[in-house]
């Protein structure tokens, strides 16, 4: 069993903390994981991206080879496509349609959209509109970790249990509010 | 055994925590930055060992020098070229020797994600003739690092630990063992430590002594895995560090691999390498950064009877960071299957300056006050501002290392070029910035320097900055810059039309000028407001 993810999106939309979520809920299920990221220069309004790669078996590359990887899970459109090339042919993408606009050149996101209808499989979810539900626009990360909890391997307790570790200090409000991105992701993911 | 998630580079932190740290000291890069945040926060929470941000790399190297003099275990961290800031101490600290442990631990960043160049730290190993580990994963990090300890003591020397971006910045799960107690103060002995060239001859002559039983460690290392395929005997694969990893992934099918040597200790285990070569016509060296290995290898006229394949034949690009993708197309394997790609022509998207960035306003009060001379020449350093170079601010001219806008600019200045104007981050003048200014005010040099004073190193992710504020205004009176002549603006749009007079009248003045820019950084603000 394993299971390789390509994490995208723009430097400051918590891809990070999306990682640090999985990586933690890959230990508390007992599972060997290995997980790439990128700081530095390229944090600041760039796009980023994170290998996060977990199994039951010894992990060796700390990155994924293209073509090896099952789920390309992304906070924004645009970076959702770049990684194509990084996914298996029956891969899934799950993706927000918000689109993060910090360059001239950024396509109409109709194009967008339709570029991602061109994988076999994929899951659209409207992050903005339902982190600003849960009751806040910062948590559209978790709505797309919601998005995909369904098709991850890890266990959704354990995927919880670490949501609730990472936002407890920061005040029930908070906290509550990225449970429930996480509930109205996993449920929008699961309509769609 | 507690497991824990970790960052390769907070893994060396651990393992050196563990083994009994008294002090580490370093200056933010990427990627080694993350090294000594672990360390400070540990140390703020158990007061157990010191953990400071030093001004430069020179100096954080000589502290951990310092302490190792001292009998107590040290640790001295930054990017590659940090190592080139601090060469002066290393080099010579081969000669001293170390007292108390020392672990240097230099991180590469092949690929150049976020550097100048893509230098290889492994040759800094051998020019000083030290011991030197490459961890492929978290584990070997976190665990070299406890070993590097006894090993320094044991040999008297510095070791040196290279990590590449790849593994600093990748995070696993790392299984710790109990810690071991600090060292006791016991002072380093003077006729090693004083390197009077009558000393020094006899050291070094010591330390040559030693290379013979450096290779004999290093092939007795179990971080060293060497396993040979009695069935295939034509190729064999030598691959180090992170490269291994890629190796490993490229063979995980059922098919058993060819033989081939794990390397992970310097200097290079020779008995290992020739049992490979043996055993085999053709190897192929797998390493990520310059072909450190495979030179040595070939020497210069190669190995008889041999193939030898890598970055020097192109079996591997000679530049870049090595990727799975890269090690699987060298071993002759197909690329794996992979999604179409969509057709949507993608879009760059490069790092900028953040909303509401201090820089940006700064860059455009400074283009506007150049508009009007002929060819601009303004010479910049490293840091966020660096980004100033990029559209639609198109603002920069250069950036070499650290400090070198100042010095750069009175070079140009002094053969005649104007209007000459340095731009420097705050962090950046108090690393390499006060001594050239020094020398640069001596000489009342016509040029305009403009430190950006964002109260913070903001490119690392804001560790503290010892130039800011209204300790920066009178260090740079200190030097000798006329205080007419050292104006202070505010960069916010409001104040455009003023800030862009003050860089004008300075640069009009043929003489130095100094301009501080004073904004805190919009991230140190969120993270205070949050």
């Amino acid at each position: 069993m394993k299971q390789d993810i390509i994490l995208a999106g723009v430097g400051g939309q918590g891809i990070l903390s999306i990682a640090y979520v999985i990586d933690n809920a890959a230990l508390a299920d007992g599972l060997a994981f290995k997980q790439a990221e990128v700081h530095g220069m390229a944090q600041r309004g760039g796009a980023v991206q994170s290998h996060m790669r977990l199994s039951d078996g010894p992990v060796w590359s700390d990155l994924i080879p293209k073509g090896e990887a099952d789920m390309i899970l992304s906070v924004e459109p645009l970076e959702a496509v770049r990684y194509f090339d990084f996914l298996r042919p029956d891969g899934i993408v799950v993706t927000s349609s918000t689109p993060y606009r910090n360059i001239p050149d950024y396509p109409e996101i109709e194009t967008v959209l339709a570029a991602i209808r061109t994988a076999p499989r994929s899951v659209v979810v409207d992050s903005e509109k339902l982190a600003k539900e849960a009751g806040t626009v910062k948590a559209q990360n978790i709505v797309l970790l919601g998005a995909a909890s369904s098709f991850l391997i890890l266990k959704e307790k354990s995927l919880l249990e670490t949501i609730e570790a990472l936002f407890r200090g920061r005040g029930p409000t908070v906290l509550e509010a990225n449970l429930k991105a996480f509930e109205l992701g996993k449920k929008a993911a699961l309509g769609s | 055994m507690p497991r824990q998630i970790l960052l390769g580079d907070e893994a060396v932190a651990l393992g050196a925590v563990h083994a009994g740290l008294s002090a580490a000291y370093s200056y933010p890069g990427t990627p080694a930055s993350e090294i000594l945040e672990y360390l400070v926060k540990q140390s703020e929470a158990t007061k157990a060992f010191a953990a400071v941000w030093s001004v430069n790399e020179k100096v954080a190297y000589e502290e951990a020098l310092g302490a190792s003099f001292a009998g107590k275990r040290a640790l001295v961290s930054f990017k590659h070229v940090g190592l080139n800031v601090a060469a002066d101490p290393f080099m010579n600290s081969a000669i001293t020797g170390a007292n108390g442990g020392l672990l240097v631990v230099s991180a590469d960043d092949p690929g150049m994600h976020s550097s100048q160049n893509e230098q290889d730290s492994r040759y800094y190993v051998d020019f000083a003739k030290i011991f030197g580990f490459e961890p492929s994963d978290h584990q070997e990090a976190y665990d070299m690092a406890r070993q590097a300890y006894d090993l320094s003591e044991e040999l008297g020397l510095p070791v040196l630990m290279r990590l590449v971006t790849r593994l600093s910045h990748s995070r696993s799960a790392v299984e710790t063992r109990d810690p071991r107690p600090q060292n006791t103060l016991k002072k380093g002995v003077g006729k090693d430590w004083i390197l009077l060239p009558v000393n020094a001859r006899r050291r070094f002559g010591q330390l040559l002594d030693r290379q013979a039983e450096m290779v004999r460690l290093s092939e007795a290392s179990p971080f060293n895995v060497l396993k040979l395929n009695e069935k295939d005997r034509k190729l064999g694969v030598i691959a180090s560090g992170i490269a291994y990893n890629y190796f490993r992934e490229a063979m995980a099918g059922p098919a058993a691999p060819p033989s081939f040597l794990k390397i992970s200790t310097y200097p290079l285990p020779l008995a290992l390498i020739k049992k490979l070569v043996d055993h085999v016509d053709t190897i192929l060296v797998l390493e990520d950064g310059y072909p450190f290995i495979e030179s040595r290898l070939k020497g210069l006229f190669g190995l008889p009877g041999k193939t030898v394949l890598g970055k020097t034949t192109g079996a591997v690009p000679a530049s870049g960071e090595l990727t799975p993708d890269l090690v699987r197309q060298a071993l002759g394997l197909k690329p794996l299957p992979a999604l179409a790609a969509s057709g949507l022509p993608l879009a760059g998207r490069p790092p900028q300056l953040c909303a509401g960035c201090p820089h940006a306003d700064t860059f455009k009060a400074l283009n506007k006050a150049l508009e009007g001379y002929q060819g601009s020449n303004v010479f910049s350093d490293i840091g966020c501002y660096t980004l100033g170079a990029l559209p639609p601010y198109n603002a920069i001219h250069s950036c070499v290392c650290m400090g070198a806008s100042i010095s750069m600019a009175r070079g140009a200045a002094d053969v005649g070029l104007y209007p000459a104007v340095s731009v420097i981050g705050d962090s950046t003048f108090a690393h390499s910035g006060i001594t050239p200014l020094l020398s640069a005010a001596r000489a009342d040099t016509s040029m305009t320097v403009i430190i950006l004073d964002n109260a913070t190193t903001a490119m690392t992710g804001g560790q503290p900055t010892y130039g800011s504020g209204e300790g920066l205004l009178r260090l740079v009176e200190g030097l000798g810059i006329a205080k007419e002549h050292i104006r202070t603006i505010e960069p916010l749009p409001k104040n455009h039309d003023q800030n862009v007079q003050v860089i004008k009248d300075e640069l009009e003045h043929r003489g130095l000028s100094v301009i501080v820019a004073v904004r805190e950084c919009v991230q140190e603000q969120r993270k205070k407001g949050s």
